[in-house]
């Protein structure tokens, strides 16, 4: 089986891989470029362990073909925090203790950004169900979305 | 697994009937990789329709409707104020399918050609009169959205064929449609029975009518009785309950763990008369 020569861009910087046309996104990003943040949890879109942006649209990676990033732009995780510095998101998950395993942490992260970049205020009920896609089995939700709101209201510049 | 990435639809469709194995086309994927996964159908051939012209488009058609591109996702006809305003019933039954991750891959294409009865955006569709083009080797046909369902996982399109755009006709006035459906969580599942209404009126009074059932026979049904029971009414309580009764004489549901026959059966009149009210007020002016 041939493999097919990708060039694409994450977090702002090209890259190439050579990539099995049946491998996923989540695949290449993981055992091509060394890319481990975004997990596999279920590999069938159910979970968004695997969450990316692809061209600015949240996605499981999973449900996207490795061939398919031909000429896309393309967030994961790793591409969050500004060198040393945390975003927002990421400080407040842990301020808030947001997490326990963090197996879906950084799914729950992509997808949040996703949010907030589309709509700055969301209600307690929008983050729900935008995030209803981000399974998380230690948390029960709860510090997450107060995690979120925290972020957000921060993001605004006000108080919590 | 050859990878296939065809610049028109006539290409797609030759790849397809020159292919002797297995074969997938790729629209949002959020099917056809789930069945790569699990190993249940891994294609010879893979044809990506993403990189033809236009199949990304939402445009007005010459007859006042709309030209829908196979690769839209959820999120992009979501985001489509005009259609929205226009097909609210169509554009909240996608809206219904998966997560906010599977809403940006996922198309109203794909949720068709997977041929699921519990399909949550074929419902409005065949309750709005909506048809597909569809593309073959030997040329084009435009067939009735109720016409490609099958049966559970099957579609009628020939071997070689695809479709190439959904096709929504001009709204009109005074109308409005809607699609309601069970779940018993409150995202992210299944539909137990879904229920799509489209309806116009002439000042009180439903002239025209398309009531669409989905969950509870083989294929998504569009059911003439329910939407006799309604035209020449105000949608008076007797109508209502006359539809109610029709949406499930026409039920041939499955008993399984997600509802019962006699559940599917109740449930899909409940879901008409109430899918019929939010009809009937869009096609007021009620913009909810």
């Amino acid at each position: 089986m041939s493999k097919i020569h990708v060039t694409t861009v994450v977090n702002g910087d090209a890259v190439e891989f050579l990539a099995d046309p049946r491998e996923t996104l989540l695949d290449c990003l993981r055992d091509r470029l060394g890319l481990t943040g975004s997990k596999e949890g279920c590999g069938t879109g159910d979970c968004g362990a695997c969450s990316v942006r692809l061209d600015g649209t949240l996605v499981c990676s999973c449900l996207v073909l490795g061939v398919e990033a031909e000429g896309k732009q393309i967030e994961t995780i790793e591409g969050m925090a500004d060198g040393a510095t945390l975003h927002p998101l990421q400080r407040k998950f842990i301020e808030h203790a947001a997490l326990q395993c963090g197996f879906c942490t950084p799914g729950i992260l992509v997808a949040a950004k996703a949010l907030l970049e589309r709509n700055p205020d969301p209600t307690e009920e929008e983050v729900r169900f935008w995030l209803a896609g981000n399974l998380c089995r230690c948390t029960g939700y709860d510090k997450i979305i107060r995690a979120v709101l925290d972020a957000a209201a921060e993001m605004r510049q006000e108080a919590a | 697994m050859r990878y296939h990435t065809p610049s028109t639809f006539r290409d797609a469709a030759q790849i397809a009937a020159g292919a002797s194995g297995v074969t997938r086309f790729l629209a949002g994927g959020t099917d056809v990789l789930v069945q790569l996964r699990a190993g249940a159908v891994i294609p010879d051939d893979l044809i990506d329709l993403k990189k033809i012209a236009g199949v990304y488009d939402i445009a007005r058609t010459g007859d006042g409707g709309w030209r829908i591109g196979i690769a839209v996702p959820g999120i992009a006809l979501g985001a489509h104020e005009a259609l929205r305003a226009e097909w609210p019933g169509v554009v909240e039954g996608m809206e219904l399918v998966g997560s906010t991750q599977v809403q940006g891959r996922a198309t109203l294409t794909g949720n068709l050609c997977n041929g699921s009865p519990a399909a949550d955006s074929v419902p409005g569709l065949v309750a709005a009169g909506a048809s597909v083009e569809v593309t073959g080797p030997d040329g084009q046909r435009t067939v009735a959205v109720q016409d490609i369902p099958s049966g559970p996982g099957k579609t009628s399109l020939k071997p070689g064929e695809l479709i190439s755009a959904i096709l929504l006709p001009a709204r009109g006035d005074h109308a409005g449609d809607a699609y309601l459906r069970f779940i018993p969580r409150s995202e992210m599942d299944i539909a137990v029975v879904g229920c799509a209404v489209s309806l116009r009126l002439d000042g009180d009074t439903v002239t025209e009518a398309r009531v669409a059932l989905g969950a509870v026979a083989p294929v998504v049904k569009l059911v003439p009785a329910a939407a006799q029971a309604i035209v020449g009414t105000a949608l008076d309580d007797a109508a209502l309950d006359k539809l109610a009764a029709a949406a499930s004489a026409a039920c041939a549901p499955i008993d399984d763990k997600r509802g019962t026959i006699a559940f599917r059966t109740e449930v899909a009149g409940v879901l008409a008369k109430r899918a019929a009210k939010i009809a009937y007020s869009r096609a007021k002016g009620d913009r909810a």
